[in-house]
């Protein structure tokens, strides 16, 4: 009786809100109950967080004010006072280190571990142990690697690099295996009709036919990495620019400074995104 | 000419590999990442894991308020997660190709989308930090800020992407503009766009533990409190409910998707 009205109320309230008029000419399938639900489930989710939430009696409005002077700060009078602009330069390319080699790593095991991983190349078993492998990697957050391998090798960028690597593998393999298995059943089959191994049938047809997709999710989770070796520095200590930022909030309150740190981050993130577009450019147009 | 092509194929392939191998010694000499200490530590990792990192009968007497905090932190990602997806809508729809008011709002637009998506969430942290303090708020702020320049982003190509067709229609037949939007744009989108929303909150669930981290709230201040404390019985309690949790919302995420998609 209560889902009964519950279904109802939302029925309406969706009604309402998305399909207006059309609520009651569009027959209720299960797609748009779904949506309905998910939609009410999502709002009554929300309000309840927000009524819950503990203020910790800050005062709205003079929050709301130190924050916009606080980013006026940061946006209009960025400068440099304990780093110089060269060291700045130095650190983000540390941060870059740490997520180049995270990514080669994580590349050249996830290219294995995808392969194995794929349907059309691997035994179902063995799929299936990889597949659960990888899901369990991802759902833990990759601070928590990054600190829970800090606890053998003591924090700093072996602990970052290999944590780093951990989650990004899980990442790359699911997204390689994927591609892989877009190749066509037929190619696999008309090879191994002519006697090709299975190395073979990976190197010559498998990999050339999804080098392109390779490549991209590579360059993407460089993207990602990069992102996360600055929280890295940020929350683990693991060097580079994240533990600048960290120190200049959390110990100087320098705003002028993670003013400086940010428009750096976030040129670097757009010339990151340059040479991605443009390397996928020129390898879509070869292939 | 045949032959060709395989030797410039090959010089390729070397150059690439000899790149590979600068950029890599380059960036283990400047980070100082030592590659016998990395493969050694994980072997370490593992030993120390199984014997350390498990929850014992005394770290599940701490259960109840691990249980609080991650309620906390799910609560609040979803809650970001959906304002930040209503602000981004508004945004979107003004921004978009099809939808947009006129050239200068979607220059507008798409400039604050790519403000918030480009400045990382660690410096939303910090910066919220000093305002806000360690409440649930910094966290939750941080968060929707984060998720807004990305929801925007997305809901704007989902918006260019699906509504062509129907906005045309529409138009001929004369429909005025909020007409279109709410009759046309938004039911044919609703499924992307729902689809977008369900892979934000996987995406905050897991970075409201980076975020609770460095603001001191929720789930991942109490792994961080637990792991100082050398409590790792705890914070391996900690690490559980959270791959639990995360599993759990992959699940219901992937779910719906299949319903609706």
């Amino acid at each position: 009786m209560k889902m009964e009205k519950s279904m109802k109320i939302c029925g309406q309230l969706s009604s309402d809100e998305i399909a207006g008029d059309w609520g009651d000419i569009r027959p209720l399938n299960r797609a748009t109950l779904t949506v309905r639900i998910f939609l009410l489930v999502l709002s009554v989710l929300t309000i309840y967080a927000l009524a819950t939430i503990d203020y910790q009696s800050v005062g709205m409005a003079k929050a709301v004010a130190d924050t916009l002077h606080n980013f006026k700060i940061i946006f209009l009078e960025p400068e440099a006072n304990r780093l110089n602009l060269w060291e700045a330069f130095y650190e983000i390319v540390i941060t870059m280190g740490l997520a180049f080699l995270t990514t080669l790593f994580s590349g050249i095991i996830a290219l294995f571990l995808g392969l194995m991983a794929a349907k059309n190349l691997s035994p179902k078993t063995v799929t299936r142990v990889i597949k659960g492998f990888v899901a369990f990697i991802r759902s833990v957050p990759t601070i928590l690697w990054v600190l829970i391998f800090a606890v053998s090798a003591g924090l700093g960028s072996v602990a970052a690099v290999i944590g780093l690597t951990f989650h990004s593998i899980s990442y790359l393999t699911k997204a390689f295996s994927e591609s892989f298995e877009e190749l066509d059943r037929s190619v696999i089959e008309a090879l191994m009709a002519s006697g090709a191994n299975w190395w073979q049938i990976v190197f010559q047809a498998v990999i050339p036919s999804s080098v392109t997709y390779l490549l991209s999710w590579t360059f993407l989770r460089f993207e990602i990495n990069f992102a996360n070796a600055v929280a890295m520095g940020a929350a683990a200590g693991a060097g580079g620019i994240g533990f600048d930022l960290f120190m200049d909030s959390g110990f100087y309150f320098d705003l002028r400074e993670i003013g400086l740190i940010t428009y750096i981050l976030i040129a670097f993130a757009m010339v990151l995104e340059a040479i991605s577009t443009n390397i996928k450019g020129k390898i879509k147009t070869r292939a | 000419m045949e032959a060709d092509i395989f030797v410039k194929r090959r010089k390729e392939r070397l150059i690439f590999l000899a790149l590979l191998i600068t950029l890599t010694v380059g960036s283990m000499i400047i980070t100082e990442y030592d590659m016998m200490k990395g493969f050694t530590s994980i072997i370490k990792a593992l030993i120390w894991g199984f014997s350390h990192f498990y929850p014992d009968t005394k770290s599940m007497r701490l259960l109840p308020d691990i249980l609080i905090s991650l309620k906390e932190t799910v609560l609040m990602s979803i809650a970001a997660t959906t304002v930040a997806a209503v602000f981004a809508l508004l945004l979107a729809v003004a921004g978009s190709r099809t939808t947009r008011l006129n050239k200068l709002s979607s220059v507008v637009a798409r400039g604050i989308a790519s403000l918030f998506r480009n400045i990382p969430l660690v410096v939303w942290a910090m910066v919220l930090m000093l305002v806000f303090s360690q409440s649930l708020l910094t966290g939750y702020l941080a968060l929707f800020f984060g998720s807004f320049g990305f929801l925007t982003r997305a809901f704007m190509e989902t918006i260019d992407e699906v509504s062509n067709n129907s906005v045309e229609a529409l138009l001929a037949t004369g429909a005025g503009y909020f007409p279109i939007i709410f009759q046309g744009v938004l039911p044919s989108c609703l499924s992307q766009m729902i689809s977008w929303i369900l892979f934000m909150i996987d995406t905050n669930i897991r970075d409201a533990t980076l975020v609770g981290l460095l603001t001191g709230t929720g789930i991942g201040f109490s792994f961080d409190f637990y792991y100082k404390s050398f409590n790792f019985h705890a914070a391996s309690l900690v690490v559980i409910l959270i791959v639990i949790t995360v599993i759990v919302v992959e699940m219901i995420s992937n779910g719906i998707r299949r319903v609706i998609m």
